[in-house]
């Protein structure tokens, strides 16, 4: 036990004297979490939009009001003809125009449809979309009011109602805190663990390793060890950031989430292993981690394109993808609350991953004895 | 194997032989080195020298033959082997941003030696190498011929029956192979076995005993001049030629 505690000081040795590990084990994360969450956000706060207002009456003011009042919207701009309809989207500045026809109030009361046109800058087509979700979300909450104020008037009442469970606000916080902890969590465990065994190789230091009464098991314990509590310490700077600077709920137990985070961490590390025992040199190792780790999690996990509406050929490959499991085990804990009789699922991919990875490498590690 | 019939040798094979598949890296192999003999183990590239190495370390298993070092068998104790034998390989395998003393720590750490017991003999060891004054210096700020003492003394810091060098020399300055090859008698007389390979057949004539190897076979194994004698010739670099051509 004593040698293997010497193994792991020498470990903590090479990464506190090396500043570029340095750097991508404390500095990236926290730089991960904060460009994510500031830049990469996918809300709407204050989009420009303008009103063409045909019919000027106390409704369509009262709807605009609401509409502007909401946060989301800032009103830049009144129009007052068709032709500056076009102009307007032209200048750039303006998303979205809403066009109130005429003698709107007047149908309203009379039952009779009043029609509001949404018009959007489509360019940018996500946030087109956003946009016109936010709109008519807004508009039908009102329109909705006025139907239970006029509850005297015959006919069937229609609402369309959709409410955006969990996260009302489509916050994105919601998405990034959790798929950025996967990416960095694969990113430090997997990657710095494979370079840092394949290091040892090129040196021939691990030669003389093995020769030494060490065990296998105990160089790969100790070798790993470090970085399974520095990727945990990791781990829990992301939740706090996300939870402290980005008002990131926890709503389920902290203990099960911290749980899963190792059970996660493990299994990077296990992969970690796997590439360090297929790549002859630190650059292998790398490169492998880049490409085969980094990327397909980023892109194939749910980070940031939802799988199900990914082609079924890409569908079926994330279903490989360790961070797709990890991401949705930590959504449904910190935003649903969920308790492990409904992530055990997932729990157990996870599980399974780490075995397959480590039994793998411990047959590729004695291949190469041989 | 008893104590009392533990013989004069502390590397004893016997028909090893080692298969990888159709290819046999070691043909029937018979070989003693006693103790304290400075053995020197040459051959061309890919005459099966590293196969053999691996084997007497513990690293791999023989398909067959009877082996045994510092007394252990090479199937069963492959553990007690790995405690009672030092190694040194041609990358010298420091750790560069370590110091001095953090290598010696290091590894007399994995060796199991005590914390007092480490500090003697990386004392001692530097003491005899003066190289005192540099305890505390990164490998990375030291010569590549200092690298070599160092990593030659770590092999031997916990005292071991038998150190394995692996082309120790390789790419050492002259002046500084001989300084090495005066380490590595001073170790001899301290009774350690020293098994060692070199491409430099000069470093041949410093050993004790060689054998040469051939496409797996042991083809020549004496002193340097019975061997020059049995071939007539003059130095131990026409014997290799005769032999492996």
């Amino acid at each position: 036990m004593k040698r293997f505690w010497g193994f792991v000081r020498k470990e903590f040795i090479h990464i506190f004297r090396d500043k570029r590990t340095l750097l991508i084990l404390f500095g990236m994360p926290v730089a991960q979490v904060l460009i994510f969450g500031y830049v990469v956000t996918n809300e709407i706060k204050e989009a420009r939009v303008a009103v063409y207002d045909k019919s000027k009456d106390a409704i369509t003011r009262e709807l605009t009001d609401k509409i502007v009042s909401s946060g989301y919207f800032k009103l830049a701009k009144r129009i007052e003809n068709d032709r500056q309809i076009e102009q307007t989207f032209r200048e750039g500045e303006i998303k979205e125009i809403l066009v109130f026809e005429p003698r709107f109030a007047e149908k309203l009361q009379n039952e009779r449809p009043a029609k509001v046109q949404i018009l959007l800058d489509a360019t940018d087509a996500n946030m087109a979309n956003l946009l016109q979700s936010y709109t008519s979300g807004i508009i039908s909450d009102y329109s909705g009011n006025i139907r239970v104020e006029q509850e005297k008037l015959p006919g069937p009442v229609i609402r369309i109602h959709s409410r955006m469970l969990f996260n009302n606000e489509l916050k994105g916080v919601y998405m990034f805190v959790p798929g950025t902890m996967a990416l960095i969590l694969m990113l430090v465990t997997a990657m710095m663990t494979s370079i840092s065994i394949t290091r040892e190789k090129e040196t021939g230091t691990m030669e003389v390793l093995l020769v030494s009464p060490l065990k296998s098991m105990q160089i790969i314990a100790g070798k790993v060890m470090p970085y399974v509590s520095l990727a945990f310490l990791n781990g829990v700077v992301i939740l706090a950031l996300g939870y402290l600077v980005f008002d990131m709920p926890v709503h389920g137990n902290i203990l099960l989430l911290l749980g899963e985070t190792l059970l996660y961490i493990v299994m990077a590390l296990s992969l970690g292993i796997f590439i360090s025992t297929v790549s002859p040199n630190q650059q292998v190792a790398m490169f492998v981690s880049m490409f085969a780790l980094l990327l397909p999690t980023m892109l194939l996990s749910g980070f940031i394109f939802p799988v199900e509406n990914m082609p079924w050929p890409l569908q079926w490959l994330s279903t490989i993808i360790p961070a797709k499991y990890f991401i949705i085990l930590i959504k449904n804990i910190m935003i649903k609350g969920t308790g492990f009789l409904f992530i055990w699922k997932e729990t157990l991919v996870l599980l399974l991953m780490t075995l397959v990875f480590l039994g793998l490498s411990i047959k590729n590690f004695k291949v190469r004895l041989e | 194997m008893h104590s009392w019939m533990k013989s004069q040798y502390t590397i004893e094979a016997k028909d090893m032989v080692k298969k990888f598949g159709r290819f046999t890296a070691n043909d029937h192999l018979t070989f003693q080195v006693k103790k304290g003999e400075i053995f020197g183990f040459l051959g061309a590239n890919g005459a099966g020298k590293t196969t053999a190495i691996r084997i007497l370390c513990g690293l791999s298993s023989p398909t067959s033959g009877e082996i045994t070092v510092a007394g252990y068998n090479v199937y069963r104790q492959t553990e007690k082997i790995k405690r009672n034998i030092g190694y040194m390989s041609q990358k010298f395998s420091l750790y560069d941003d370590l110091t001095v003393k953090e290598n010696f720590r290091f590894y007399g750490g994995i060796y199991g030696l005590s914390r007092k017991r480490i500090r003697e003999r990386t004392s001692w060891l530097l003491d005899r190498l003066n190289f005192m004054h540099a305890m505390n210096h990164k490998i990375s700020d030291i010569p590549l011929g200092w690298k070599q003492k160092l990593a030659f003394s770590i092999a031997i810091m916990h005292e071991p029956e038998i150190v394995f060098l692996d082309e120790p020399t390789s790419g050492v300055d002259p002046i500084t192979r001989r300084q090495f090859w005066e380490m590595i008698y001073e170790t001899a007389a301290r009774e350690i076995t020293v098994f060692v390979t070199t491409h430099y057949m000069d470093e041949a004539e410093y050993c004790n005993r060689v054998s040469i190897m051939d496409r797996g076979r042991i083809e020549a194994l004496d002193t340097p001049d019975n061997l020059k004698k049995r071939y007539q010739v003059a130095n131990m670099n026409d014997v290799f030629v005769q032999i492996a051509r």
